[in-house]
């Protein structure tokens, strides 16, 4: 059950902003608007008539379109084709390319976008797919546009810019619809803020009378247990932003709700020891068989958090994967924990003491279908306290796993439970516990808080500091940049392969930053 | 040398009509997303069914049941792929053994084990003026079946890459998610390219036994299905693509046959087995040398889940 009796008025050229914590019926709300799922019960009224949509057909017949999180797009096809798939152009009964292309370039300067629309969709850049994904709506004529979590991939520069796209919109009287879960840029951009929890829109506000911190309250429930974590987590995330008082973006940006802020990390915490970590010209392959790193130089000292930003599929997962063993180097050469990096092997990681949190719990972290206790045991199942010779030694995994539970606040605390019925943010949480208890000298995380909500988001968070304050080396990728610049005491920017930019903690410059992401500058320090 | 070339192309040209049709059957349906492994179960009931409709109607009204019987097969695996998104591949694989176990049964219950009663093979066109020509002669004196096989890759191609329809098709093999918001019917389209798949190996069954032999053998169609599949990955999903690996298949047949009657003291050299796997070998090469260097549609064998993105 996503949805429990949730109501929500969409008003005719507002901006409405749709925020609520992952699971909170966001996107199911928006699904059932768009004909994708059908509601159990309740209506839908359009335009004052009572309207029932059976498929995106019905919805897209009567003006709305939708830009889903994940891109609806089919990569090996050109815009022009992406665009008009469905309804396309004809002449003589076979598909007219030409005039797809005239009308598709036609649109797109209506609305004034950017697009070549002879270009294969798997040769553009994220902000540009999201283009095309938007020009695929209102080619088909929306009147109201529904966005999910449009900016979760986007670099700040590709926010701001979709934050005046959307105005525009607005501006040329079209509904958006922004479902969303960045508050302060909700607070930016948005006309009303309908504030969704537990499958109910439990408050409608406008932005300016509300504060992050209202939202968040609203968001998680007055009284919920994770609202303490909140305090000190995301929702007070603008707080422990890094020298952002530097900027004043222009009024109308997105970025622009972002209060003055003070860092929450002793920026001379830093006290920089052992190299655990030195990568000099790393290269290796993608899965597609392209080159993914192309030269990269990077250290990792003991006692640091070294956060990895960029765009998605700049060669970041794979630098993580060469790093635990799982990719062979094609070239370059460096130093992990004493041994070499050529030739490293998951185990050979391992026992020189590098813990990985994957990007993908599920294929890299978890079986699902064993136990917490089991899960927690696997890796290190063959010593101590988890067997004793030949043999599982039953009583000592188990009170390991309530230690470990307890300590990281897993819910239900229960060794026994079976992973799968567990809920992500608490998978997260067992993952991220077994890996720390293994005390690594180098931990490399992956997106560790992507689709956890508040509380378990904060939770991990701490947990990753004190690893670095044990002494502990940190090298944390991830694609969420607030999360990078929040943790980490050095950035590294990747673009195509390549370190496009090296910051350190008192110099972070958010804009800076996502100029390196997008492939300004080559080296720098 | 010249003789040896046209025959060789001869029997090229008469082989290859099954294995084109079931590898374009194959790419239809693997197009659109969805594992064609049963291949070979669907040439078997088509080739079963129009050796055996041939014995009471005209040769081509028995091919087009073969065709009926082939599609029959794969709505079965449609039913169970699309409908209650099973694994595409065991489904597929269930197929050929019904298929097999099936044919096997009836053949042996109703004809015997030696296969069904000859009937009046398809007939072989002449093209004018074009049998004395050295070598190019190949191409004329084979059934319909062959000009058809010669013509159907170039139209599919055609129509993948210029018809609203082939656009279509395109994009719910590589995302049909993409295709569902757009408000198009994913299920509808999978359904479609399927029953186009079991159509066109169903002929291809049942031209291996109206055209290339004029019963249902025991074992037909002995592993050409498999054939089918290894020349849609050969040709990379492509129409035209699986038409020439298939002909280059086809090639190597006509070469250990007519190896084997050109020089029959080969047989005292290397053993019939080994001459009889030559085609097989050479497509296991073909796979190997290939690699990783594939190009399958991008949602091929997920089934396609409305919740699930």
């Amino acid at each position: 059950m996503s949805l429990a009796d949730a109501s929500l008025d969409i008003r005719d050229g507002e901006l409405l902003a749709v925020v609520g914590e992952n699971g909170a019926g966001k996107t199911s709300l928006m699904n059932v608007l768009y004909g994708l799922y059908q509601p159990d019960g309740g209506q839908l009224s359009l335009g004052g008539k009572p309207a029932r949509f059976k498929s995106p057909r019905d919805a897209i017949a009567r003006g709305i379109g939708m830009v889903h999180q994940h891109f609806m797009l089919v990569p090996t096809l050109t815009v022009a084709e992406n665009v008009v798939l469905g309804r396309e152009p004809t002449r003589r009964g076979l598909f007219d390319l030409e005039r797809a292309v005239s009308e598709v370039a036609a649109t797109c300067a209506r609305f004034g976008f950017q697009l070549e629309p002879r270009a294969r969709v798997d040769t553009l850049s994220v902000g540009s797919q999201q283009k095309v994904e938007i020009v695929k709506a209102l080619h088909r004529g929306a009147q109201v546009l529904v966005l999910d979590e449009p900016t979760a991939v986007l670099t700040p520069q590709e926010s701001d810019e979709l934050a005046h796209v959307m105005r525009g919109l607005v501006a040329q009287g079209r509904t958006v619809v922004l479902i969303s879960h960045k508050l302060r840029e909700v607070l930016g951009v948005a006309d009303r803020i309908a504030v969704m929890r537990r499958g109910r829109v439990v408050a409608e506000v406008r932005p300016a009378e509300t504060t992050v911190e209202k939202l968040a309250a609203l968001m998680v429930g007055e009284g919920h247990p994770a609202l303490g974590m909140a305090a000190s987590g995301r929702a007070r995330e603008p707080s422990s932003g890094m020298g952002l008082e530097t900027n004043t973006p222009p009024p109308g940006d997105m970025l622009a709700a972002r209060p003055a802020s003070r860092p929450s990390v002793d920026p001379t915490a830093n006290t920089a020891g052992e190299l655990l970590l030195e990568a000099r010209g790393l290269q290796a392959l993608a899965d597609s068989g392209r080159p993914a790193l192309r030269g990269v130089d990077l250290t990792v000292r003991a006692g640091e958090i070294v956060g990895i930003a960029g765009v998605d599929g700049n060669g970041q997962r794979e630098l993580a994967e060469v790093l635990t063993g799982l990719r062979p180097l094609t070239s370059g050469e460096g130093t992990l924990l004493g041994g070499p990096l050529a030739g490293l092997t998951p185990a050979r990681a391992r026992e020189r003491g590098v813990g990985h949190v994957p990007e993908d719990r599920l294929l890299r972290a978890v079986v699902k279908a064993l136990t917490v206790e089991e899960n927690v045991a696997l890796g290190r199942h063959t010593r101590p306290p988890f067997a004793r010779g030949t043999w599982i030694d039953f009583p000592g995994r188990r009170e390991r796993t309530r230690d470990l539970l307890a300590a990281y606040d897993v819910r239900p605390p229960d060794p026994t439970a079976f992973l799968r019925s567990l809920s992500g943010g608490n998978q997260q949480k067992v993952v991220v516990a077994r890996e720390l208890d293994a005390r690594p000298k180098l931990l490399v995380v992956v997106q560790p808080t992507r689709g956890l909500d508040i509380g378990a988001v904060a939770q991990v968070h701490a947990k990753l500091r004190e690893a670095r304050e044990q002494g502990a080396g940190v090298l944390l990728v991830s694609l969420d940049l607030e999360e990078v610049l929040k943790l980490s005491d050095r950035v590294y920017v990747f673009f195509e392969g390549r370190v496009t930019g090296h910051f350190t903690r008192p110099q972070y410059d958010e804009r800076e930053l996502g100029r390196r992401m997008l492939g300004a500058g080559t080296d720098h320090a | 040398m010249l003789e040896v070339l046209h025959a060789l192309l001869f029997s090229t040209l008469d082989a290859a009509p099954a294995l084109v049709f079931a590898a374009l059957g194959a790419v239809l349906s693997e197009r659109a997303g969805v594992v064609s492994v049963g291949v070979e179960g669907m040439m078997r009931v088509g080739a079963f069914c129009a050796a055996v409709a041939a014995l009471v109607m005209p040769t081509p009204l028995a091919i087009l049941m073969g065709m009926l019987a082939g599609a029959a097969l794969a709505a079965i695996h449609g039913f169970l792929t699309i409908r209650w998104r099973s694994d595409q591949v065991v489904s597929g694989i269930a197929l050929n053994l019904v298929a097999l176990a099936g044919g096997t049964f009836l053949l042996e219950s109703l004809y015997g084990p030696n296969g069904t009663p000859p009937i009046q093979q398809l007939s072989r066109w002449d093209v004018p003026g074009l049998s004395s020509v050295p070598v190019l002669g190949a191409l004329s004196g084979h059934s319909a079946a062959t000009y058809l096989a010669l013509a159907l890759p170039f139209a599919f191609q055609f129509l993948l890459a210029r018809t609203p329809l082939g656009l279509r098709l395109r994009a719910v093999g590589d995302k049909p998610h993409a295709v569902a918001t757009l408000g198009l019917s994913v299920a509808g389209l999978r359904w479609g390219a399927v029953l186009g798949g079991g159509l066109l190996a169903g002929l291809g069954g049942a031209v291996l036994s109206t055209a290339v032999l004029d019963r249902f053998e025991q074992h037909t169609p002995a592993g050409l299905g498999f054939m089918a599949l290894a020349a849609m990955v050969f040709g990379r999903w492509t129409p035209v693509g699986a038409f020439l690996a298939a002909l280059f298949f086809a090639f190597g047949n006509a070469l250990r046959i007519g190896l084997v009657s050109s020089a029959p003291g080969l047989l005292e050299l290397i053993p019939q087995g080994m001459l009889l796997a030559l085609p097989y070998v050479l497509t296991l090469t073909l796979l190997t040398l290939q690699g990783q260097r594939s190009s399958a549609p991008a949602a091929l064998g997920t089934p396609y889940e409305q919740e699930s993105r």
